[in-house]
């Protein structure tokens, strides 16, 4: 019997029968056949018969092992005889440089694998931790019966892991935890074997076990997995396939079922990595910035001799090659020759990560790590990707000079990687607003929390906004609401999409009055702020341009600043310096919170939910009180109407407010920083309070709250239909109850309630107040931001043009009349003054209605 | 002295001494910080150490103690090093204990071996910062910072190296070594210049080291600049045309304090240990051969691990944080020390005579302009020495209008500027110059650095923009990119820098003084117009006179007062700010619209800045009065500007 085969057989279909899945899972924990072997995968010829038991723990460390158990080796892979897939059309072979290559690259440390993102059990550590304590390396004792076996250098005992393990995947439930992979899990029944069962029917031969999870359950096997992922993963790959193959023992899958833990708490952080970590299991978080190409990395050598053809395989140990030099068939030295297409190679592919932008301290640059993927981990992310990683740490020393013995006193660090969780993946779904989850800790939960009951939270709040900005409490107040926002509704069954949650705000007024300072605060203050000016940016600055890609020569979508600030906040400066046909690409995102593109045969649609925070300049420099909103800036009604919120930021002209805002001042030029830190909230505590709030509070209108509002919004349209015009619009009553929302998740409350609405209504009326009176008639107008026009300047300028009219047909039956001097008349009959451009309105009002024509300088009457 | 010669020339076996004598607990590290602290304390023992900054590298002894003052230009990768680690010998099975730190290779005789798996072993970390000399130094920073220091104090032990130079600058001192083979400068760089001379005269330095090896380096050397390879190594100075060593700095304990940009002050032992290089050269060759199995890319081993020769190592023993560059002034400025205390109050015993004088100077300077040259003295004062969310406090650009365009006078403006100010760097703004140069550091992933930008300057730098060459033409999207940094880097004292995938913040804090003929188109807190009363028929010769006829110790003391206020503390009493209150409040009384609050803040800058060029560091109402005065007449003439040029402003 050739035993050594039996490693492989439980990737073939149908071997699974053999009775014997113990020993199949815990050949699979030590031996490289848990991944794709490129020589031997299609040919499945082999009847194989079940391997004998052996002890489990001999899988962990072979070469301990043999010391411990008088089982013999028989399962080095160097005497595998694999000679059945010498005829294989799948082998796998390089280019013959790498002969040369190949024993020499040892000396840059990049080892070789039997699995590789475990790594080779028999490799010795390479570096010690002073966690291990001397006495462990001895315990490993042959005591009874292997129940009391650790494995060397741990404390781990493989048969009662294996056991707790297999009672984690048996029993674990936390009907609590609900995780958005979690789609169609039945939360009250064990979720792993669900997961298992999932497999069974997927195919996909890989466990991702949280180890969250496993903590809960049990926090010394999470320890140990911590502490020795390289002994202890393999022994979970063992019990989940016991399990596995006693339910479903007719499965068939590609290769062995590999767990794969991740979510280890141990480091977050790559800055906090240090010498403790090495060898340990980890998660940390970051982005892609690199990957390298596929490299096929060699795990066994082939040698034949050249003499008489013997063969040999070499296994690869800490990235070496061991090459014989004797045949120990003919005792030739030098004979032997390495066949590159019958030695095994496994997938490996080097991946740069850098430190996410909202871990790094200020001021500093971000540290980067090297990750190695393996085999199905290959390809699995691209630059750009923001991952969390779960892996080994590693660190191997450099070799200065392979025919020195001196060793460069630096080591290489590297980190396997055994997981990725993607974290942008999760934004297709749509619920991605736990992608920003900041990891709280209790203490800041609990913080947060005993803030959010003090009465005067949404003051103590706006306050803190921007400290440095005099007074300007309303616009503070509205833009603090904004950084809350409204909560998400989809309406898609009912056919309108998804409603705008986002609150878009435009401040207006005089140059100077720190218009770009507070929207320097707000992007500073945001996680995923963008900061433009409307002056230097282009439409496709905004939305998302089309370029070649200087490496992969492939077309490639840039993304501008409005899709990356996507569940976030874009500030807009100079916003009315803005062109034409950049702002027309505003009014998608504004409402529908979507960019849609076709160029150079990219057509899409991109997720845009952001909120605008704008600013703009009267367009006389100075904001003209006579005239209305639209006047004084010019922008279109449509965008304007856009707009929840629009401010006036004026330079008010009162002593009262002269006084306080010169101690203001003064007391900026001289007070020193601790000073002014203490009068305030913190800047963090804001970042992570607006943080907690959007994740975790999703506020509903209540009843009462839903009744006010309707009678808010039938105020609105009344005062308005006393005079005859409609002064809101349902895009009003949204903008009300995404307020009302948001003042909700200002008090961490899940229920809107009648305050926050009262806040929305007196906030909206304000804002109103402040853009849309009509500055004629001083009454509060919104037809001005929905038509451009006030209602009582439209009423006048159809008195004006009737009043026009009845002159003209008070002059008889002459069929054209001079323009000046009809003007002259028309000053005279009437008792407002008449502007020439009012006079010409009104003629063009009857032009309209095929009443008369204009021609140069004269009228003539149709 | 031989305990200094020891402790100077082998700080290594100091400390192996101490790690002898403690080892196998950690305390030996705190001890070898401790005695080179205490033997630093010594008079003038700083001095002693030879500067990188002023002695080239190749006349330094390798591991020997040594200083350098730098920038942080980039951070890279912390590493994991062997802190202690054992040795082994095959044949006696003897143990022996080694330390590892303030070591680039882990030492070994040849009969040993080092045991990795010893339990023994001690990994610790350490963090390498790419440190570059302090960009736009002037050069009388560097006159008066090494002409100071005793001569026998420099160590050297090159033959070749004589201490006799007194005045030479780092410049000539090239020149003259790189006689044979000037012919290669023009292709070669500086940079690869280095290795030669190392190779050629570098024999008798390294007495342990074998010819043949330095040939083996001087090759890697030819090989960095072989055409079949990538350019010879950028040194990545953030201001084009800088000289001097860049360095790996390797610091060993509280490195989360530094950032980049800081300027420091290190002291640490120096590695130039051709092995490093040998690496380099190994790793390329079998690299070339078989790129896929090597970890980084080249460009990042390049970058990484440059041949030290060029970039020598410092393993850190100390490390400062520099508050200002200026020599003339004690390096910390702390109000403990008795020696600081007693400088500070004799200068400012006579501060108002140097005020005097550097006004009069600056009035020369400015054609006469007296007004101008007040607003120059506030400017060159200034720092930002707050931040309040994300307004900088104490920022004072300023923008000096009104330039005659067809001289040279900007030119030589800012050649006395840099007479004045320890750091400074002259800007000419064209539309070839902002279209085609790089202003904002980028991250450049291949190499895994921060390729540096113009604007990656320390902290105090004068940044002197000249606007007058500007010419009509198209900027083009680098150009606007350009323009819209340096608006930000004077509206809110920060550089974005570009990390590709995002970009990153940096606050920073230099002074800018844009010079223009009409308005400039960037930004400025304050604008003055120049009103020339004299125009110099030769300007040249008018400046340059004017230079000379400054005395030496005059120009010191200039130096001294400008760096030495800038670093003063200032407070407004109550009184004050009432008085201030009551004044604006009648201020916008009378005319609302001629006095904003962004008037009074520029009012109370000046004031600010006025009392501290008189050595004041409180507001009192005359100051008050004085600069509410200044602003009248500055925007008097600006308004008489605009009446003459009609559409101007």
């Amino acid at each position: 019997l050739p035993s050594p085969a039996s490693v492989r057989p439980v990737r073939r279909p149908g071997c699974c029968n053999s009775g014997s899945p113990v020993s199949l899972a815990a050949q699979d924990a030590r031996s490289p056949s848990s991944q794709k072997r490129r020589t031997d995968d299609s040919t499945s010829t082999g009847d194989l018969q079940p391997m004998p038991t052996s002890p489990p723990a001999d899988a962990q460390s072979p070469g301990a092992a043999d010391a411990l158990f008088s089982s013999p080796p028989q399962f080095r892979h160097s005497a595998i005889p694999l000679d059945f897939d010498i005829s294989s059309p799948l082998t796998y072979g390089t280019p013959s440089s790498r002969v040369e290559g190949t024993p020499r690259s040892g000396a840059r440390g990049t080892p070789v694998r039997q699995r590789p993102d475990l790594g080779s059990v028999r490799k010795a550590r390479q570096v010690d931790l002073h966690s291990d304590g001397l006495a462990e390396d001895i315990v490993a004792t042959e005591q009874s019966l292997g129940q009391k076996l650790v494995i060397w250098g741990t404390d781990v005992n493989v048969a009662s892991c294996k056991e707790k393990f297999q009672r984690f995947l048996q029993r674990f439930i936390d009907p609590l935890d609900k995780e958005d992979e979690d789609i169609g899990l039945d939360l009250n029944e064990p979720r792993y074997m669900q997961r298992l069962q999932e497999i069974n029917m997927v195919g996909e031969p890989f466990l991702n076990v949280n180890c969250d999870h496993l903590r809960s359950f049990d926090e010394n096997l999470y320890r140990q997995l911590i502490c020795y992922p390289q002994e202890v993963i393999p022994t979970f790959d063992m019990a989940a396939n016991e399990i596995f193959f006693d339910r479903y023992p007719d499965s068939i899958l590609e290769h062995q079922i590999q767990v794969r833990p991740y979510n280890a708490l141990k480091t977050r952080n790559m800055r906090n990595l240090n010498p403790e970590d090495i060898d340990q299991l980890i998660t940390i978080s970051g982005m892609v910035i690199r990957s390298s190409q596929l490299i096929p990395e060699m795990q066994e050598a082939f040698f034949r001799c050249q003499v008489c053809a013997f063969t040999t395989r070499v296994e690869i140990d800490r990235g070496r090659i061991a090459e014989p030099s004797v045949c120990k068939n003919c005792n030739t030295t030098h004979s032997m020759a390495l066949i590159h297409n019958r030695s095994m190679f496994s997938d490996k592919q080097m991946i740069k990560l850098q430190e996410s932008p909202e871990d790094m301290p200020a001021g500093q640059t971000p540290h980067t790590v090297a990750l190695f993927a393996h085999n199905d981990l290959v390809d699995k992310v691209q630059p750009g990707d923001r991952v969390n990683v779960t892996g080994i740490y590693r660190a191997v020393p450099i070799r200065v000079n392979p025919r020195v013995s001196s060793v460069k006193s630096v080591y290489r660090t590297h980190i396997d990687v055994i997981h990725y969780r993607k974290t942008d993946s999760k934004r297709l779904h749509g619920v991605d607003e736990e992608t920003e989850q900041k990891r709280f800790t209790e203490e800041r939960v609990e913080l947060l929390k005993e803030l959010s009951k003090k009465a005067d939270i949404y003051e103590r709040l706006a306050l803190a906004l921007a400290p440095s900005i005099y007074e300007h409490e309303d616009i503070k107040k509205g833009i603090l609401l904004q950084l809350f926002g409204g909560s998400r509704k989809d309406f898609t069954h009912t056919g309108r999409g998804n409603f705008r949650a986002e609150i878009n705000i435009l401040l207006c007024g005089d140059p100077g009055t720190s218009k770009s300072q507070l929207l320097q605060y707000v992007y500073n203050l945001v996680p995923r702020g963008q900061y433009t000016s409307g002056k230097g940016s282009s439409a496709v600055g905004l939305t998302a341009y089309v370029m070649k890609d200087p490496e992969t020569r492939q077309l490639v979508l840039q993304t501008g600043a409005l899709v990356l600030s996507d569940n976030g906040i874009c500030c807009i400066d100079e916003f009315d310096k803005m062109n034409e046909s950049t702002r027309s690409v505003l009014h998608e995102v504004m409402e529908q919170q979507t960019l849609s593109i076709a160029k150079a045969g990219i057509i899409c649609q991109l997720n845009a939910r952001t909120s605008i925070l704008a600013a703009a300049n009267p367009i006389e420099s100075q904001w003209n009180p006579k005239k209305t909103t639209i006047e004084n800036i010019q922008l279109p009604h449509t965008l304007l109407s856009r707009f929840d919120l629009i401010f006036l930021m004026l330079d008010p002209r009162d002593e009262a407010y002269d006084r306080r805002l010169a101690r203001h001042l003064v007391s900026l030029y001289y007070q020193s920083e601790e000073k002014m830190e203490e009068e305030y909230m913190d800047m963090a505590v804001l970042r992570d309070y607006i943080a907690y709030a959007r994740s975790y509070v999703n506020p509903r209108l209540g009843e009462e709250a839903g009744q006010a509002l309707i009678e808010a919004y039938v105020d609105m349209r009344k005062i308005g239909s006393g005079r005859g015009m409609v002064s809101a619009y349902p895009r009003q009553l949204e903008s009300l109850i995404r307020l009302a929302e948001a003042h909700a998740k200002v008090r961490f409350s899940d229920k809107v309630e009648t305050i926050d609405v009262e806040e929305a209504k007196r906030l909206h009326r304000e804002a109103l107040k402040q853009s849309a009176t009509d500055p004629k008639t001083g009454i509060v107008d919104i037809s001005i931001l929905t038509t451009g026009m006030s209602a009582t300047a439209r009423k006048r300028k159809e008195e004006l043009a009737q009043a026009l009219r009845k002159l003209i047909q008070s002059k008889g039956k002459a069929p054209s009349l001079k323009y000046q001097q009809l003007l002259d008349d028309l000053r005279a009959q009437s008792d407002i003054a008449v502007t020439k451009e009012m006079f010409e309105e009104a003629l063009r009002a009857l032009a309209d209605e095929d009443f008369l024509t204009v021609t140069g300088k004269t009228v003539r009457l149709l | 002295m031989p305990c200094v010669g020891d402790w100077l020339n082998s700080p290594l076996s100091i400390v192996q001494g101490i790690f002898a004598q403690n080892a196998p607990n950690s305390d030996w590290e705190k001890k070898v910080t401790e005695y080179f602290k205490e033997k630093l304390k010594e008079n003038n023992a700083t001095n002693w150490v030879p500067s990188l900054n002023d002695v080239p590298v190749h006349y330094l002894k390798p591991n020997s103690l040594v200083k350098f003052r730098c920038m942080v230009q980039d951070m890279f990768d912390p590493e994991f090093y062997m802190g202690v680690y054992e040795t082994v010998d095959p044949n006696t099975n003897a143990r022996v204990l080694h330390f590892g730190k303030y070591r680039d290779v882990a030492e070994c005789g040849p009969q040993q071996e080092i045991d990795l798996n010893s339990p023994q072993t001690v990994t610790s970390e350490r963090q390498t910062f790419y440190c570059v000399p302090v960009p736009g130094e002037s050069a009388w920073v560097k006159e008066i910072s090494f002409l100071t220091e005793p001569v026998q104090a420099r160590v050297s032990p090159s033959t070749s190296y004589t201490p006799s130079r007194h005045k030479r600058s780092y410049e000539e001192d090239e020149d003259m070594d790189l006689h044979p083979s000037k012919q290669k400068e023009q292709h070669m760089g500086k940079s690869c210049l280095q290795i030669l001379c190392f190779s050629g005269s570098g024999g008798d330095i390294h007495g342990c080291v074998e010819p043949k090896r330095l040939e083996t380096e001087a090759s890697a050397g030819h090989h960095v600049i072989s055409p079949n390879c990538s350019p010879p190594l950028d040194l990545n100075f953030p201001l084009p045309g800088e000289k001097g060593p860049a360095c790996l700095v390797k610091i060993y304990e509280s490195w989360e304090s530094f950032k980049v940009n800081d300027v420091l002050e290190v002291f640490g032992v120096l590695s130039v240990d051709p092995v490093l290089s040998i690496v380099n050269s190994e790793e390329r060759d079998s690299s070339s051969l078989d790129p896929m199995e090597c970890m980084d890319t080249m460009e990042e081993q390049r970058v990484h691990s440059p041949p030290a020769s060029l970039v020598p190592r410092i393993h850190v023993i100390l490390a400062q944080k520099l508050q200002h560059i200026n020599p003339l002034l004690p390096a910390c400025l702390n109000e403990e020390e008795s020696k600081t205390c007693e400088f500070v109050s004799n200068f400012m015993s006579e501060l108002s005579p140097v005020r005097a004088e550097l006004l009069g100077f600056l009035t020369h300077a400015l054609l006469g302009d007296s007004l101008a040259a007040e607003y120059l003295i506030l400017h060159l004062i200034s720092t930002v020495y707050g931040r309040r969310d994300v307004l900088p406090l104490g920022k004072f650009t300023v923008n000096l209008s009104g330039c005659p365009r067809s001289s040279t006078f900007t030119e030589h403006l800012y050649r006395l500027i840099q007479q004045l100010v320890p750091a400074s760097y002259h800007l000419r703004m064209s539309i070839e110059s902002m279209n085609h140069s790089r202003f904002i550091p980028h991250k450049d992933y291949t190499a895994n650095r921060l390729v540096s930008g113009l604007l990656q300057l320390a902290s105090n730098t004068s940044l002197v923009i000249d606007e007058t060459q500007l010419e009509q033409g198209q900027l083009d999207t680098a150009g606007v990119h350009n323009v819209t940094a340096l608006g930000n880097l004077i509206t809110w004292q920060k550089v974005d820098y570009d990390f590709n995938y995002h970009r990153m913040e940096f606050p920073c804090n230099i002074n800018v003084l844009i010079t223009s003929e009409g308005r400039s188109l960037l930004p400025s807190d304050c604008q003055v117009h120049l009103q020339p009363q004299i125009i110099p028929p030769n300007m040249e010769e008018y400046m340059s006179s004017l230079l000379t006829a400054v005395l030496p110790s005059v120009l010191n003391k200039f130096r001294i007062y400008l760096s030495l206020l800038r670093l003063l503390d200032y407070s407004i009493s109550d009184e004050v700010t009432k008085a201030v209150e009551e004044d604006f409040v009648e201020m916008r009384k009378n005319n609302p619209e001629s006095v904003t609050a962004d008037d009074l803040h520029k009012m109370l800058l000046v004031a600010r800045f006025l009392s501290l060029s008189a050595g004041q560091t409180t507001l009192s109402r005359e100051r008050w009065l004085r600069a509410k005065q200044l602003e009248a007449l500055r925007k008097a003439r600006l308004q008489q500007q605009q009446c003459v040029n009609g559409n101007e402003l």
